[in-house]
């Protein structure tokens, strides 16, 4: 039954609302003048959202959504190949929750599988392993979405299908890395971000030293963050410490799952079976290197082998989305001439207004 | 993108391993962590243990928060 | 010889069908009405305003930790007609059978509607069932509906009758049926010790009705969860409800559960807690009536009705600071991100 001294180990204790009041007081006292943090991890952006930390703040002090969310920077044309796919014979599509109602160009899979695509949704690659391994006359097709906290599950997966000989597991990749977003928006000389909060999960696997470059190479401060509400203000509180120190630094709020090296078996991992490649990013257009394909050793996995049409990763921007400039933190969604009419939270077109908490989606709720 | 819970874990076996937290089980894959027992926690995502929970880094980091206010 | 499949017969109003009433129905919800097997039920003069409502249940699986479709489909019936301040007096139970659908499985299914109804006090009197080629139904949908009487000296509450001043009660913990039923799911293989909720809430609100008549409005949060009932209500009253996130009672498996997969608990559905709305002058007489009923040793008064903005529900965090709680937009789905 519901415990009122149950907690739940490692989260509870980095909720404590006192503690995180305190916080706020001491960002209130030491941010002067108006600064601008960008979290770039559609978790950071839900955890934000949910524990209401923009109202805890200091008006002075501004949070933006970065391009954080690897489902809703999946372009539509990619979304329109995994449904393809899922339209020839006997062939089963597994794919996370979070992908079932992003739209393609004309479709989403909710819509596909009401008119009998049979789409699985799975909790884990490994998941979808399974279903290809009980269903061996059928094609499974898993969309492997994600940054690269979830690319050693998949790239484990493909090994693991590897070594058991299933013949009939493929993966169509969507993965994307995020510091070489991080470093597009970083250098960016429309940029007007004061510091980074950097993903925490993303940063056990790639290690914070990943952000080095970054700092180095724009002056930006980045923090890497855990999700509870104190490790996100705190993250907050050592951005403005640097700032106003005129500091410029990795630093490692999330140091109980974080190292500076990262998870290193992890990432072997990922690269044994996927290797850098260029990737367009909903809303952003192309960033280079900042995807992964599937190495030739491993292209036989490579779901594309299925389409009929050869897919090339072409800028396929819609004209007037401004999602580019609401991530740079540059433009609000206001000044969006697609907002509210042809971009809406039913019908949406770039990341801003795909992730539920993104700039948009956020801005049309709470205006409504 | 980075949903994942600490999970305390019961059991190793090999590869995998059987966590728990709050009557909640799973059986997940440890291939990533090295020297994994019974009693230590780790950060589940995806059905895959990304990275171990560090407990003295854990204190540390709410001794620090602790302190702000003070 | 006993059959032991369902088979196209079955639904086809000849003999097969008789045998399947007699064998499977009449002999677990016999009484006088029923038994009479006319067109229709024939009840008694009911005296006063009569709530009537009715439900189409489908679950998978069909069996999950506390309970089955079966008492899932009389418990929602009679949680609604609770709702409305509505003494069940009557059901109905309309089955749409798939073919092959063993008949151990129909005859558990329908021996748990018989024991609930029982529980309750309230007759399964008139029913149908029709019988689908395989694949047209997955497994078995059951239609209940039912009647209710409201007693004379209570203004039936209804989700526009709410108003500002008024405190939100919550009968229990938030996400038992609906993570219950999802650990069973193909697929997410994870186990846990939740179990569900459903449960039949009438002497619950009869309890509450002793010791108040005017309770504004009374709700069983299924699906869409504590976020689609309360958006309902505001919408419906033109009010905000504002509630506190730490006087919401969840139990830790639920939690753990959601959070695993990313999942609002408020989202999740509830098949036997009764959200009760009533001015603050009888909250605490009610509180204390529901406190001591078994189904609502957990209840709390989890917010309080506000004049503005019209149709809002918002949350106050355990941060003390305050979001807006917006309906769900559809299923609650696993995620990643």
């Amino acid at each position: 039954m519901a415990d009122d001294d149950w907690r739940m180990k490692y989260v509870d204790e980095f909720r404590d609302d006192k503690l995180a009041r305190e916080i706020a007081t001491e960002i209130r006292q030491e941010a002067s003048g108006p600064l601008k943090f960008m979290e770039v991890c559609g978790t950071h952006t839900m955890a934000i959202a949910r524990h209401g930390i923009r109202s805890i703040l200091p008006e002075n002090v501004r949070l933006i959504s970065g391009p954080g969310c690897p489902v809703c920077v999946t372009p539509q044309w990619q979304i329109d190949s995994f449904i393809e796919l899922g339209k020839l014979h006997d062939t089963i599509l597994a794919t996370f929750g979070d992908m079932i109602r992003v739209p393609g160009t004309c479709s989403s899979l909710e819509v596909e599988k009401a008119h009998g695509a049979d789409v699985r949704i799975v909790y884990s690659p490994l998941d979808a392993l399974e279903i290809a391994r009980v269903n061996p006359t059928k094609r499974v097709v898993f969309f492997a979405v994600g940054f690269e906290t979830t690319v050693p599950a998949v790239a484990l997966a493909i090994i693991e299908a590897n070594k058991l000989g299933i013949g009939n597991f493929f993966v169509l990749c969507g993965h994307k890395l995020i510091p070489p977003a991080m470093m597009a928006l970083a250098t960016d000389p429309e940029i007007k971000i004061n510091g980074f909060i950097c993903p925490g999960h993303v940063s056990a696997i790639i290690g914070s030293a990943a952000y080095e470059e970054i700092v180095r190479l724009s002056g930006i401060p980045c923090v890497v963050a855990g999700f509870e509400p104190l490790d996100i203000l705190q993250s907050i509180l050592m951005l403005v410490r640097q700032v106003v120190k005129s500091r410029a630094e990795v630093e490692n709020q999330y140091s109980r799952v974080v190292t500076r090296e990262g998870n290193v078996p992890g990432m072997k991992c990922i690269y044994e079976v996927f290797e850098v490649g260029d990737a367009e990013w909903r809303g952003l257009g192309i960033i280079p290197r900042s995807g992964l394909r599937l190495r030739p050793e491993y292209a036989r996995f490579d779901a594309r082998q299925f389409l009929s049409l050869p897919v090339v990763a072409e800028h396929s921007g819609t004209t007037g989305c401004e999602c580019g400039s609401i991530l740079k933190g540059v433009k609000s969604p206001l000044e969006c001439r697609l907002f509210g009419k042809r971009c809406t939270p039913e019908h949406p077109l770039g990341p801003c207004m795909v992730s539920s908490e993104g700039a948009c989606a956020a801005e049309y709720r709470y205006a409504r | 993108m980075c949903l994942g819970i600490p999970m305390r874990v019961v059991k190793v076996d090999g590869n995998t391993a059987l966590v728990e937290q709050g009557g909640v089980s799973k059986r997940v894959r440890v291939d990533f962590i090295r020297d994994l027992h019974p009693g230590d926690y780790v950060i589940i995502h995806a059905g895959l243990a990304i990275e171990r929970v560090k407990p003295d880094e854990a204190e540390e980091t709410l001794r620090w928060l602790t302190m702000i206010g003070e | 010889m006993k059959d032991d499949t369902i088979l196209m017969a079955h639904g086809a109003g000849g003999k097969k069908s008789a045998e399947l009433i007699r064998q499977v129905f009449l002999s677990r919800f016999s009484n006088p009405a029923l038994s009479r097997l006319g067109d229709s039920a024939v009840l008694d003069s009911i005296q006063g305003r009569f709530a009537f409502t009715t439900d189409s249940f489908v679950v998978e699986p069909l069996f999950f930790p506390g309970g089955d479709i079966g008492k899932l489909a009389v418990c929602g019936t009679v949680n609604d007609l609770a709702a409305a301040a509505a003494r069940p007096i009557a059901l109905s139970a309309a089955f749409v059978l798939e073919e092959g659908l063993s008949f151990s499985i129909l005859e558990q299914v329908v021996d748990s509607m018989h024991a609930v109804a029982d529980e309750v006090g309230v007759p399964i009197v008139a029913g149908d069932t029709k019988v689908v080629p395989q694949g047209s139904a997955d497994k078995m949908f059951i239609t209940v509906s039912g009647v209710g009487e409201i007693p004379a000296s209570v203004e039936p509450p209804a989700p526009d009758r709410v108003r500002p001043g008024d405190l939100v009660l919550l009968s229990g913990t938030v996400g038992d049926h609906g993570m219950a039923v999802m650990a069973q799911r193909e697929g997410l293989r994870f186990s846990t010790n939740i179990v569900s909720d459903c449960a039949p809430l009438w002497s619950l609100v009869g309890a509450v009705l002793e010791v108040a008549t005017d309770i504004h409005c009374m709700r069983d949060p299924t699906r869409g969860g504590l976020a689609a009932a309360l958006n309902e209500i505001a919408s419906l009253s033109q009010v905000n409800i504002e509630i506190e996130e730490s006087a919401i009672p969840i139990n830790e498996g639920v939690r753990v559960a959601c959070d695993l997969l990313g999942i609002d608990p408020l989202h999740v559905a509830n098949e036997g807690k009764m959200l009760v709305i009533v001015p603050e002058s009888e909250s605490q007489a009610v509180l204390s009536a529901m406190k001591k009923h078994p189904l609502g040793s957990m209840s709390s008064v989890i917010g309080r009705v506000n004049d503005a903005p019209e149709g809002s529900v918002y949350l106050r965090t355990r941060l003390g600071t305050l979001r807006i709680l917006d309906t769900p937009s559809g299923d609650i789905l696993p995620r990643i991100c």
